[in-house]
């Protein structure tokens, strides 16, 4: 008697809360997801053919793209994978590990205040966002003060740091460390126990852990179904044996279990600089810089390094012939675009309302996707 | 008196200096709305345009006027145009029967079923939005519209049901008779505090605000059923949202908080403490200026509220919305009927207001003992001490 069918309707790629140029193709019956097919591509840019043209150390700008909400791990997974190549990774000097663990974890910090400042607003809480943005705006001012950019550090260099910390830098980072745990409480005092907050995110996009370890999900995701795995931790890298954090996990694997996650992360990581600062002014003066040759041609041999970046296990495979100064091939295990997998799995049965707060929870960044 | 004057001149200049005064209100609401919001937020908000940027409320309006009004190719020509037009009526008449001060001055037209009149005016406003929402021929907007529909049409329930109980302790539908009987007992909100409470949450839901504002749920539906429209189309749309705001804040004042009163009378020898409404008729047009500014005082506190709720909370899903309406307010408007009437016909209205007021202080105790339940922590894997 009536004509039953679902309507199509394309979510993105532009949409205010599909995080830049997702396009998710929605097969939907009334606002029930029937499927969800995300179309990725429109922010393609050929990063990883670029770096098979380019000399080594020309390649770290470029990484700075993928992820640009967190250029400082991006260069970190970077600089260790062709130091890895190289062999020198025993010779960075201590002062310059303290420095790419400060500059990642502050890193990790503003990515996760920018996932708070857009989930929250996707789920129609207006006021963390400005919250979350007027903290980051401190962190940016931080990067600012150590390399001049906000957004795309280009940071680090193959064999150390390019610079060494400005005067007064370690006393404005003391002072953002020992307010930032409040200000974490704050965004939770309106969010944590918020019953509407909990309606929308309790029970949504459940993973299970081994469904989640079955996706090749890495990162807050991951944990948050209650899997303990963190790079940091099970394949240490830099001086992070050296320093004493919490590897928050969730119990539920659901939307909510991954907000707790993320808010945890933020303090275990003010936890991590609180404890490099007194560390870092025992090692000045000190070197920053491993003595290398300026001209980067590692041997021949093939290399996969990969390190815990704010969204997950960002990892850089690379091949080198020995001859040149650029990779025969550099392959980037983007942690979004493996997590973003998910979402067509995590989509399924939920209203379109939920889906907005699913493409939030998995945390993506469009660059690192498409690369 | 002349007939043509009593019956057709006044109540016309009485309820357009009201139109006047109430749209001047919804401008400046554009600007104290933003401004709060801004406050809220740790940021500054409009500022820039005038002292304070209040003029920022004049000048979107002559921006909106000179923006190109565009008409999708695939829209419903008719329909996409009534669409903005439709709610903008009855959310203007119904301002002709809400006392603003003490009659007979400071009301443009006194009608014995004005609760009625309002309420029938005000529930026609959702065939604006469908028809917006259907005839901008986008999957958006249709989506909108069909939440907005099932939303008003939902939550017109509980805002009906919630206001009988008042009905029925004050035995009229005349909104002054309503006041004035809470000038002889006491505001209805404590009588009447559940009924209040869900007159509170249904007036939000049927506005479409914060957070019940998935109609136009930015993050998911771009801009829901105003989605195609632009220029003056758009500002009527949101003409009518905050001339409807305002309607229900005053509905609000006068049903549960002793509208333009601000005092009682007391005994059978009428003791009138305060300002009631026999103190104001007895200082003329003066007195009837004070209760209008008293009235008004109260209806922006409501207004305030709804932008505070606006910063405050994240938003409901769809079914949630739903669930919220049809199993917890109506039932429990349908719960406040039934013990409401009982006590009425056993004349014991007093034991209600000393329910309400119990409710009301172990809330107030509640609010200030601040925040109780520590919040849920996730499990800690390992310290470094373990590994």
């Amino acid at each position: 008697m009536f004509d039953v069918h679902e309507m199509e309707v394309n979510f993105g790629p532009q949409h205010p809360s599909t995080h830049g140029v997702l396009r998710v193709l929605l097969k939907v019956d009334g606002e029930r997801i029937i499927e969800a097919k995300p179309i990725i591509g429109y922010l393609h840019r050929g990063t990883e053919k670029l770096f098979e043209h380019m000399a080594y150390p020309q390649c770290i700008p470029h990484t700075d793209r993928m992820d640009y909400v967190a250029s400082a791990t991006n260069n970190l997974g970077f600089v260790e994978a062709v130091e890895k190549l190289m062999g020198v990774t025993a010779q960075i000097p201590k002062r310059a590990q303290l420095m790419r663990v400060m500059l990642s974890e502050l890193q990790r910090i503003s990515s996760h205040l920018l996932w708070l400042a857009t989930h929250a607003i996707d789920i129609g809480a207006m006021t963390p966002f400005f919250y979350c943005f007027r903290e980051r705006e401190e962190v940016l001012d931080l990067f600012e003060s150590y390399c001049g950019a906000r957004l795309t550090l280009n940071c680090m260099r193959i064999g150390g740091m390019p610079d060494d910390l400005p005067p007064g830098w370690l006393e404005d980072l003391e002072k953002f460390c020992a307010k930032f745990d409040a200000a974490v409480d704050e965004y939770e005092s309106l969010l944590t126990n918020n019953r509407i907050w909990k309606r929308r995110t309790v029970g949504i996009g459940v993973l299970s852990p081994e469904e989640a370890i079955d996706w090749g999900i890495t990162g807050p995701p991951l944990r948050g179904s209650g899997v303990e795995w963190d790079l940091r931790r099970a394949q240490p890298y830099e001086c992070y044996p050296d320093i004493e954090f919490d590897i928050p996990i969730g119990k539920n694997g659901d939307t909510y279990d991954r907000y707790l996650v993320r808010m945890e992360e933020m303090r275990q990581s003010n936890r991590i600089l609180k404890q490099c600062m007194p560390m870092i002014r025992a090692t000045n003066p000190g070197e920053i810089k491993a003595k290398i040759s300026r001209v980067v041609r590692p041997p021949e041999g093939e290399v996969y390094h990969s390190i815990e970046s704010p969204k997950g296990e960002l990892g850089y495979y690379i091949i080198s012939d020995g001859k040149s100064q650029n990779a025969y091939r550099c392959h980037v295990r983007p942690p979004s675009f493996v997590n973003l997998q998910a979402l067509p799995a995590m989509a399924r049965g939920h209203l379109v309302s939920d889906l907005v707060a699913l493409i939030g929870t998995i945390d993506i960044v469009l660059g690192e996707v498409d690369r | 008196m002349n007939p043509w004057l009593r019956y057709l001149v006044f109540p016309l200049v009485k309820f357009l200096i009201a139109f006047v005064i109430v749209q001047l209100i919804v401008m400046a609401m554009t600007w104290i709305e933003r401004r709060m919001l801004g406050f809220i937020q740790a940021r500054l908000g409009p500022n820039r345009v005038g002292p304070y940027g209040l003029l920022q409320a004049i000048a979107d309006p002559v921006k909106l006027l000179l923006k190109e009004d565009i008409l999708p190719s695939s829209a419903e020509k008719v329909a996409y145009f009534l669409g903005p037009m439709l709610p903008l009526l009855p959310a203007f008449v119904v301002f002709c029967l809400i006392p603003f001060g003490p009659p007979p001055t400071f009301i443009a037209a006194r009608v014995n079923v004005a609760l009625l009149l309002i309420l029938a005016l005000t529930s026609t406003g959702v065939y604006g939005i469908i028809l917006g929402g259907w005839a901008s021929n986008n999957k958006y907007s249709l989506m909108g519209g069909l939440r907005s529909a099932a939303q008003m049409v939902s939550y017109e329930v509980p805002f009906g049901l919630s206001i009988i109980g008042v009905l029925m302790l004050c035995g009229s539908l005349d909104l002054v008779k309503i006041v004035e009987y809470q000038e002889r007992n006491v505001w209805n909100v404590l009588p009447q505090l559940v009924a209040c409470f869900i007159f509170f949450v249904a007036m939000n839901a049927e506005n479409n605000r914060t957070p019940f504002d998935l109609p136009e749920a930015e993050s998911e539906l771009v801009a829901g059923f105003h989605t195609e429209y632009s220029g003056m189309k758009f500002a009527f749309f949101m003409l009518s949202e905050y001339s409807m705001m305002l309607v229900n804040s005053c509905l609000m004042v006068s049903l549960y908080f002793g509208g333009w009163t601000l005092g009682g009378v007391v005994g059978s020898a009428h003791h009138q403490i305060g300002l009631t409404t026999a103190v104001l008729q007895s200082w003329g047009l003066l007195g009837g200026i004070i209760g209008t500014v008293i009235f008004t005082v109260k209806v922006m506190i409501f207004m305030v509220v709804y932008i505070w709720f606006r910063a405050t909370f994240p938003r409901f899903r769809f079914d949630q919305l739903m669930d919220l309406g049809w199993k917890w307010l109506i039932p429990l408007a349908l719960g406040n009927i039934a013990v409401t009437g009982i006590l009425v016909l056993a004349g014991a209205e007093w034991l209600l207001s000393v329910f309400g007021a119990v409710v009301l202080i172990a809330t107030i105790a509640l609010v200030v003992r601040g925040p109780r339940a520590a919040p849920r922590q996730v499990a800690h894997a390992s310290r470094v001490s373990e590994v």
